[in-house]
């Protein structure tokens, strides 16, 4: 330890001697270590964005939607098959103990007349569970009960988009509507959303009672057909089990058999969207990557002086050797002396770094995120340039003979 | 007394290329504890490789070289830095000190590779500042000093460790007369207290403070004669600008 301690006071005042020389070694590592930790900042923030959004579709979601009839062939489209049903969605809330909520729904596009302002738009025949699965907040007005639901009701919730272009600034609370010439009462506003992974508005929907959508709406041979059950499972740990009751519980409603293909889907959306957040991870490394070629970079401009250095300095290591210092001992000085120059310019890089992200974050109004581990992993990287590039240098200087070294001029 | 260096047979060949240059073509020579041996001769004679090897800095390439005891002609570096460290103190021509560096710093500085702990550095290396006259200038750095003043810090760093021997390589070679006999009066003090001193010169005048001439010529000593009344250096110290 003290020998340590002692190379450690010897490296500081050779540094501190050739005080420029030794700033712009460092300049290098500084740069270098400053651009990974801003460029991991920034892919991390990115990928947070996304795994915001993805939470913004709500959470620990299985959808379960019809099968594409295969065996059917001329029967039905895909997805278009009529075989999930709003009682498979009362069974699935009612059998399956893992599930929270469950939403199932009916969506369809149609025209929104307002007065003369008239919007296309999604429409969805939902229950009244919907805002709680999607994690949707309520800005006014009430939810739809489950009286307007199973009452066919001819009530409505806007969303943000279509409350903007219908009403502009008025209210649009207890306003009436017409949807394919239907009139709806405007019960409650939604509140916004944003885009979702895929681009899409999300806010651009209106709500109405399940059974209004099936019987008034979209009404077709199959009257009690939904598109969609969307499934809240009530944790992420038990989102394979809830998975597993909801395909047992509709085997066992649909009758099937083993030998007969499934008519329906269970997807894990947190599943697929947890996809897209691990390419953005990927992004993120791949900046990282691209950064670190300016660390290695830097890394090089350390071994160019600490060879210098090495030359320079050889009347003194000559004398140090004369007077009993050891190869070892000669190696651990110049050693300590390249990694104290990058750890030094790795600390100040972090300093630079988490400065730079901050700014690309306030000017860009772009997430940046900067985390412990990146600087750890930062500090240790700095540390082991210094040791891998200081490497060379500190034997070269080790390996000198003390009688050469002393004639040196 | 018993003998410090025995030097038996000893020769040095480098190969410098396809030629062959024979520096030390067996020489015999023994040093007993306490003496002040003078080295002498031309340049190319040979001296300078014989203060490389009684100074451990090279091997012989045939011949023996025991060191206090100890066989040292045939040591790995790592223990030669060793024997350098703890049986020999070096004075050089051009005092090698170290720039930017205070005088205790510098005679710390073996006992820094000796693993001593600061605090015992520090007395050890105050007293042998003491020792060559220069108490209170332990704070100076290397260039606030004068040559002679250098050269007795450097004659501190050799002597801190407590060393079998003294080697000194031209030690007044940079230093004019005055300063010199300054110098050659520290070495014969220390030679007084019992510490064995050899010295590498080619100038007659400091060669008369030496007990002991060894002569080289071509690689050989040609003569090895005590110098029954050695100059008496007087001691000036503290005459300081």
């Amino acid at each position: 330890m003290t020998t340590f301690l002692q190379s450690l006071l010897i490296a500081l005042r050779a540094l501190r001697v050739n005080k420029m020389r030794s700033l712009l070694t460092m300049l290098g590592i500084i740069i270098g270590i400053a651009a990974v930790i801003a460029m991991v900042a920034i892919g991390t923030g990115a990928s947070k964005m996304i795994s915001d959004q993805i939470a913004s579709v709500g959470s620990n979601l299985l959808l379960v939607i019809p099968g594409s009839t295969t065996s059917g062939g001329l029967r039905t489209g895909a997805g278009g098959a009529p075989t999930l049903t709003y009682d498979d969605a009362k069974a699935i809330k009612a059998e399956c103990p893992s599930v929270e909520n469950v939403a199932p729904t009916i969506r369809g596009s149609a025209q929104a007349v307002y007065g003369n302002q008239n919007w296309s738009t999604i429409v969805m025949g939902a229950s009244a569970d919907m805002l709680a699965v999607r994690e949707w907040p309520l800005v006014a007005g009430r939810n739809l009960t489950p009286s307007d639901v199973e009452g066919a009701a001819k009530s409505c919730l806007l969303g943000k988009t279509v409350a903007e272009s219908l009403f502009g600034d008025s209210d649009p609370l207890g306003k009436i509507i017409r949807i394919k010439k239907i009139p709806f009462v405007v019960v409650g506003l939604l509140g916004g959303k944003g885009q979702s992974p895929q681009g899409v508005d999300q806010d651009d929907v209106i709500f109405v009672p399940l059974r209004t959508a099936q019987r008034k709406l979209f009404g077709s041979q199959f009257p009690n057909a939904v598109n969609a059950v969307m499934v809240q499972a009530k944790s992420a740990d038990v989102l394979k089990k809830a998975e597993e009751e909801i395909s047992s519980l509709l085997e066992q409603r649909h009758r099937m058999g083993p030998s007969r293909e499934r008519d329906f889907t269970v997807r894990n959306l947190s599943e697929m969207l947890a996809v897209a957040e691990q390419s953005a991870k990927v992004m993120s490394i791949l900046l990282g990557a691209v950064a670190s070629i300016s660390l290695i970079v830097g890394g090089i401009g350390i071994m160019n002086i600490m060879l210098v250095s090495v030359t320079e300095r050889t009347r003194e290591i000559g004398i140090r050797m004369a007077i009993g210092a050891r190869q070892r001992d000669i190696l651990l000085q110049f050693l300590t002396e390249a990694v104290l120059l990058t750890t030094c310019g790795g600390i100040i890089g972090m300093g630079v770094g988490v400065g730079g992200a901050t700014v690309v974050s306030k000017l860009m109004e772009w997430p940046t995120l900067i985390s412990t581990q990146a600087i750890i992993i930062a500090f240790l990287f700095s540390a082991g340039v210094g040791v891998f590039f200081g490497f060379y240098p500190a034997r070269k200087a080790a390996g000198l003979n003390p009688i050469e070294a002393l004639r040196y001029e | 007394m018993s003998n410090v260096v025995t030097i038996n047979n000893v020769t040095k060949v480098y190969v410098m290329g396809d030629q062959r240059v024979e520096a030390l073509r067996g020489i015999s020579f023994a040093v007993e504890s306490g003496e002040f041996v003078a080295i002498m001769g031309a340049s190319g004679s040979g001296k300078s490789t014989c203060m490389n090897m009684l100074g451990c800095l090279d091997v012989p390439t045939d011949g023996e070289y025991l060191l206090d005891g100890v066989d040292v002609g045939r040591l790995a570096p790592n223990e030669l830095a060793e024997i350098r460290n703890r049986k020999l103190g070096f004075v050089f021509q051009g005092f090698n000190l170290l720039a930017r560096t205070t005088a205790r710093e510098n005679v710390e500085l073996p006992l820094v590779y000796a693993r001593v702990p600061a605090a015992t550095r520090r007395r050890r290396a105050l007293a042998a500042l003491e020792q060559v006259g220069l108490a209170g200038r332990e704070g100076h750095y290397s260039n606030q000093l004068s040559g002679g003043q250098q050269q007795r810090v450097a004659i501190a760093r050799a002597l801190v460790n407590d060393p079998a021997i003294i080697l000194a390589d031209e030690p007044t070679g940079n230093l004019d007369s005055k300063t010199s006999v300054e110098i050659m009066a520290v070495f014969q003090e220390l030679n007084r207290q019992g510490i064995t001193v050899i010295m590498v010169t080619h100038e007659q005048d400091v060669a008369a403070y030496a007990g002991r001439h060894l002569v080289f010529r071509d690689g050989l000593i040609v003569a090895d004669e005590i110098n029954s009344f050695p100059a008496v250096a007087t001691s000036g110290q503290e005459t300081t600008p």
